[in-house]
């Protein structure tokens, strides 16, 4: 089975008050060469080991962080050696991550990134209002913003992503009918809207403890969500996940990846993968005394444990890029810790990531992964499900009624243990 | 053997916190029975329970050796006694099985309301009591004062008073001395046919039920075949113990001794506390006075949340009062909760502690309703009833009168204090009785208050409005008519039986606002719109609704951190786990009990 790639990039210019993402801020060239070293390193033991051999990598995805905020001659040869070492498709989708306040006014970055491989791009944009991007944390203008998307035209990047973010604090409907509608006019091929989550831990959750996080009302959140559902459509974008709409031919087949829950192999410090393994990682992935607490976080700890031959695992490496350099210089893997994930647990993470596609789950497709219906595994929580008006089945596929699309949560921990 | 001369059995009593526990474990240091390695903080108190709340809920028992001045060695045993008010039934019971008591002063404190109500129990059994002045050595100590306290409020000669530091180990030898000399010696006859009396006893998966015992007269051996009285009932011994503190096998034990016996019992309801056991050879006539019955005061219904662990539930209550005779119980219906138990406690602390330990010791999830007392109603045929549990209230068109259960309460307090005092009684619907100056500064303010009334929070309150300086203590006085209603809570117009509540007339409005306020905090959103009404009868008195759920989506990639997104859920659905499906509304557990903090929280 094809195994897809993530490569993670854990510096930023500054880190948005709302960010629970492994970055940092304050970082500079030194730490950059220093990191893409260890990370050629890590690329370089996974090319030796038996999980690739014979495999093809379709999809590779550069993320952060803000991947961009290396000098460009760096970026391209990190892009230039995974392509060398690993083996990734001639046609694969090679995404890069990208800040527009991070580019040179040339676009000098994103031509080297172009050249060296990458062909789809992603921008985080959020919103187009000065005041709104402020609040965030943005380092960038919303003039910054187009120019960047033309600057990725002009260096050859035809399958462009915008990220956008709805329910800020301050933003008002109108406001988000106006990102929508500069968005649009930059003729992206792929649009990614997030509502805000105020995550614990980050600047937001403390202003929202303390009452000085102006959100808006949940009214006017959901008809942003509407009226950006809408605009969007109107625009030839069909949502293909809660998140996430493209014009057709143009879904991002990298997270693709992760809602069908297929295998992918993550570098860098905190990345996660998830592959069959097939040999011993030395050890790596046995509970430590002292595990990252974004790891362990939203419950009780995973009950960690080493990766044997022959199963799936999920795992992930260490987390700061401190731990992560430091394993590296000692010739040692950077796997922090990881799960085992029996056939329950897959079909249980099958659901959970699957329900988040419009398309939904196939029931052909789980019954051939799985060697059972979903009926046999599911009936009674799918029949309850679809009696709630959450779920629908129609074509052979499980999916979320308009209605489960605002409520997901309640209807994935339903497939859960 | 030990000469019946040189045994001593004693106990220690005290207010909560004043250093019985300490003490005890100095003691049992002292006397060597534990090496100072093997010593731990508050060997007695051995549930884990009581050690985090550094309370005493059992009478523990320990068998120390001692070399006495007088040249003879002596066998003491020692009854660490609880002091919170709400046990007052178990020191009564340690009480019956001792010719002597240590009270225990703290010399900081003084006299508290417990130390009254234990002085006199300890009185009542006839005991010798010998004051201890305890925590000599700290700043604030002023043994002078409270040994004057001690002669004028109580009326005990202090010339033979030990001032101590159990904390620093001062003054053990010389308590120790003073039980050997004034504690007089068990009487009763070793020849005699057996007597013993059951204070205690538990079930353990081995040996079945240990039953712990005092005997009276005669004397009982290992092989022995003994009977307890009141069932009637033959059991072979085969193992005899003495406490060490741990069980530790002993051959005989005659009149005056303290002890435990295994005799593979395995069925708990052939062993009741206050039965006496004798010998089927050669059987006393006449069983022992046995102890008086504990009452319950506060009543509950404990439901198991998965509803399969009702068996679970049962088991555990049947082996829990095998170890505490004061818990009632008897099975309930709720047509929320399911299948459950309507449980008799001696206090709201006895409810939480037996909640805290079903929970612990035999792993189950519980959901316990609001407690509520026993009420009395005469009903206009003439008849009356007793009702325990809110959803056998009858319609009120039926009720000619309710009578509810009232105390009489005293609190000792620094007379600074008496007047917040007053308005915290006055406000709990209590009638001023007296006041006694304890000395120039403290005074004993008495009160009679509806039990209901010091159920929720009064302690707290008490606390809170003395900065902690004043003590309480109640005894039941009786009942007396009154005007209470039932209260019913209705979720999405549908009644909820197990959130009813019996409040005062007066007060219903206040307390239905309050409470549904509350639920409405507690009850997560839900995918549809809840009301919340409270009702007395037909007549909702408040509303608030709880609005649908418009969105719960976690739209975020992390990126492939699978893990992270599938924990979060797993929490969330956790949560959802320990809620209790009523209709179609998920309600937490803490929902059930909303009603015990509705006092004047409105924000």
């Amino acid at each position: 089975m094809p195994i897809s790639l993530y490569v993670h990039i854990p510096y930023c210019a500054q880190k948005c008050g709302y960010c629970d993402f492994n970055s940092y801020a304050g970082s500079g060239p030194a730490d950059h060469s220093g990191y893409v070293a260890a990370l050629l390193a890590e690329t370089a033991f996974w090319a030796r080991r038996p999980e690739l051999a014979g495999e093809t990598m379709p999809t590779v995805f550069i993320g952060g962080g803000t991947p961009t905020l290396l000098d460009g001659d760096l970026l391209a040869a990190l892009i230039v050696a995974l392509r060398q070492t690993l083996p990734v498709a001639p046609d694969a989708e090679i995404t890069l991550e990208a800040n527009p306040g991070t580019l040179d006014v040339a676009g000098e970055k994103l031509r080297l990134a172009r050249l060296a491989g990458a062909n789809r791009i992603s921008f985080g944009v959020q919103a187009f209002q000065p005041h709104l991007l402020e609040r965030l944390g943005r380092i960038h203008s919303p003039e910054q913003a187009e120019a960047a998307v033309a600057a990725a035209r002009a260096a050859g990047f035809t399958n462009i992503n915008l990220d956008l973010m709805y329910g800020l604090p301050g933003q008002t409907p109108a406001d988000f009918r106006e990102t929508l509608a500069r968005a649009l006019a930059l003729k992206p091929t792929h649009i990614s809207a997030y509502s805000l989550i105020v995550e614990e831990g980050t600047p937001f959750f403390a202003d929202h403890a303390a009452g000085r996080l102006a959100l808006p009302p949940e009214e006017a959140e959901e008809e942003m969500f509407r009226e950006g559902q809408a605009a969007l459509v109107a625009a030839g974008f069909a949502q293909y996940e809660v998140a996430n709409f493209a014009r057709p031919g143009y879904r991002c087949r990298h997270n693709q990846v992760y809602w069908r829950n297929e295998p992918y192999l993550g570098l860098g410090c905190g990345a996660h993968s998830f592959l069959d393994l097939k040999a011993p990682l030395a050890g790596a992935g046995a509970p430590r005394p002292r595990l990252s607490a974004s790891r362990v976080q939203g419950g009780a700890a995973v009950a960690t444990a080493p990766g044997e031959p022959g199963r799936r695992y999920r795992f992930w490496n260490l987390k700061t890029p401190a731990a992560y350099r430091e394993a590296l210089g000692r010739g040692e893997p950077a796997v922090e810790a990881g799960e085992i994930i029996d056939t329950a647990g897959e079909m249980a993470e099958t659901m959970m990531m699957g329900l988040r596609l419009l398309d939904g789950v196939s029931g052909e497709r789980f019954a051939r992964r799985f060697g059972r219906t979903l009926d046999a595994v599911y009936g009674p929580v799918l029949g309850r499900l679809e009696g709630l008006g959450l779920l629908e089945q129609r074509d052979g596929h499980v999916r979320l009624t308009d209605r489960g699309l605002r409520l997901g949560n309640q209807v994935w921990q339903e497939f859960l243990p | 053997m030990v000469d019946q001369k040189h045994i001593r059995n004693f106990c220690i009593i005290a207010h909560i916190d004043h250093g019985k526990s300490t003490l005890a474990d100095r003691l049992i240091e002292f006397t060597g029975v534990l090496s100072t390695r093997e010593m731990q903080d508050q060997v007695l108190d051995s549930m884990d329970l009581e050690r985090e709340r550094g309370i005493t809920i059992k009478a523990q028992s320990v068998r120390m050796d001692y070399q006495a001045e007088d040249g003879e060695h002596y066998v003491l045993n020692l009854i660490d006694t609880p002091g919170h008010v709400d046990f007052t039934y178990e020191v009564s019971r340690a009480l019956a099985g001792c010719e002597g008591a240590l009270l225990v002063v703290d010399a900081t404190q003084g006299i508290e309301a417990q130390t009254l109500a234990n002085v006199y129990m300890a009185l009542e059994h006839n005991l010798e009591i010998i004051p201890v002045i305890n925590k000599i050595d700290l700043p604030s100590a002023d043994p002078e004062k409270v040994k004057k306290e001690i002669e004028e409020v109580i009326g005990l000669d202090t010339t033979f008073a030990t001032m101590a530091s159990a904390k620093a180990g001062v003054g053990m030898k010389e308590i120790l001395e003073s039980v050997v000399a004034l504690v007089p010696p068990p009487a009763g006859d070793a020849r005699a046919p057996l007597k013993a009396l059951i204070y205690d006893s538990y079930y353990d998966s081995y040996k079945g039920v240990v039953t712990y015992f005092r005997i009276f007269e005669g004397a009982l051996k290992k092989g022995d075949k003994i009977r307890f009285m009141a069932p009637g009932k033959d059991f072979v011994v085969d193992d005899l113990y003495v406490f060490r503190p741990g069980l530790t096998p002993v051959d005989e034990l005659r009149a005056g001794e303290v002890g435990a016996l295994a005799a593979a019992i395995r069925e708990v309801k052939y062993v009741h506390v206050g039965d006496t056991i004798t010998t089927a050879e050669n059987p006393a006539h006449e069983s022992l006075p046995g102890y008086r019955k504990s009452t319950p005061m506060v009543f509950t219904g404990l439901y198991p949340v998965e509803t399969n662990d009702y068996p679970k539930l049962r088991d555990a209550l049947e082996k829990l009062q095998l170890n505490d005779a004061s818990i009632h119980f008897e099975p309930e219906t709720s047509e929320a909760l399911a299948f459950g138990f309507r449980c008799g406690f001696l206090g709201l602390l006895h409810m939480d502690v037996i909640q805290e330990r079903l929970e612990r010791e035999f792993d189950l999830d519980l959901i316990t309703t609001a407690p509520n007392v026993i009420y009395h109603i005469n009903l206009t045929n003439g008849n009356e009833i007793i009702i325990e549990n809110p959803a056998a209230w009858p319609d009120p068109t039926l009720i000619d009168t309710v009578e509810e259960p009232l105390v009489k309460a005293s609190i000792i307090t620094p007379a600074e204090y008496v007047g917040p005092l007053m308005e915290l009684c006055q406000d709990r619907r209590g009638a001023f009785i007296n006041m006694d100056y304890l000395t120039s500064s403290r005074v004993n303010l008495h009160y009679k208050l509806p039990l209901a009334e010091i159920m929720f929070d009064f302690f707290d309150q008490l606390k809170t409005r003395t900065r902690g300086y004043a003590s309480f203590d109640y005894e039941l006085i009786g009942y007396e008519a009154s005007d209470m209603v039932k209260m019913d809570v209705l979720l999405n117009g549908e009644p909820v039986d197990a959130l009813s509540i019996i409040a005062h007339r007066d007060k219903a409005e206040k307390i239905g606002r309050s409470l549904v306020k509350k639920l409405r905090k507690l009850i997560p959103r839900q995918q549809f719109e809840v009301p919340i009404q409270a009702a007395i009868g037909n007549k909702v008195i408040a509303r608030e609704n709880i609005a649908a759920l418009r969105k719960d989506v976690l739209a975020k990639c992390y990126g492939g951190d699978i893990t992270r997104k599938r924990k979060l859920l797993e929490k969330q659905k956790a949560g959802k786990k320990r809620m209790k499906a009523v209709g179609s509304v998920e309600i937490p557990q803490e929902a059930f009990m909303a009603v015990l903090s509705t006092d004047d929280d409105d924000d």
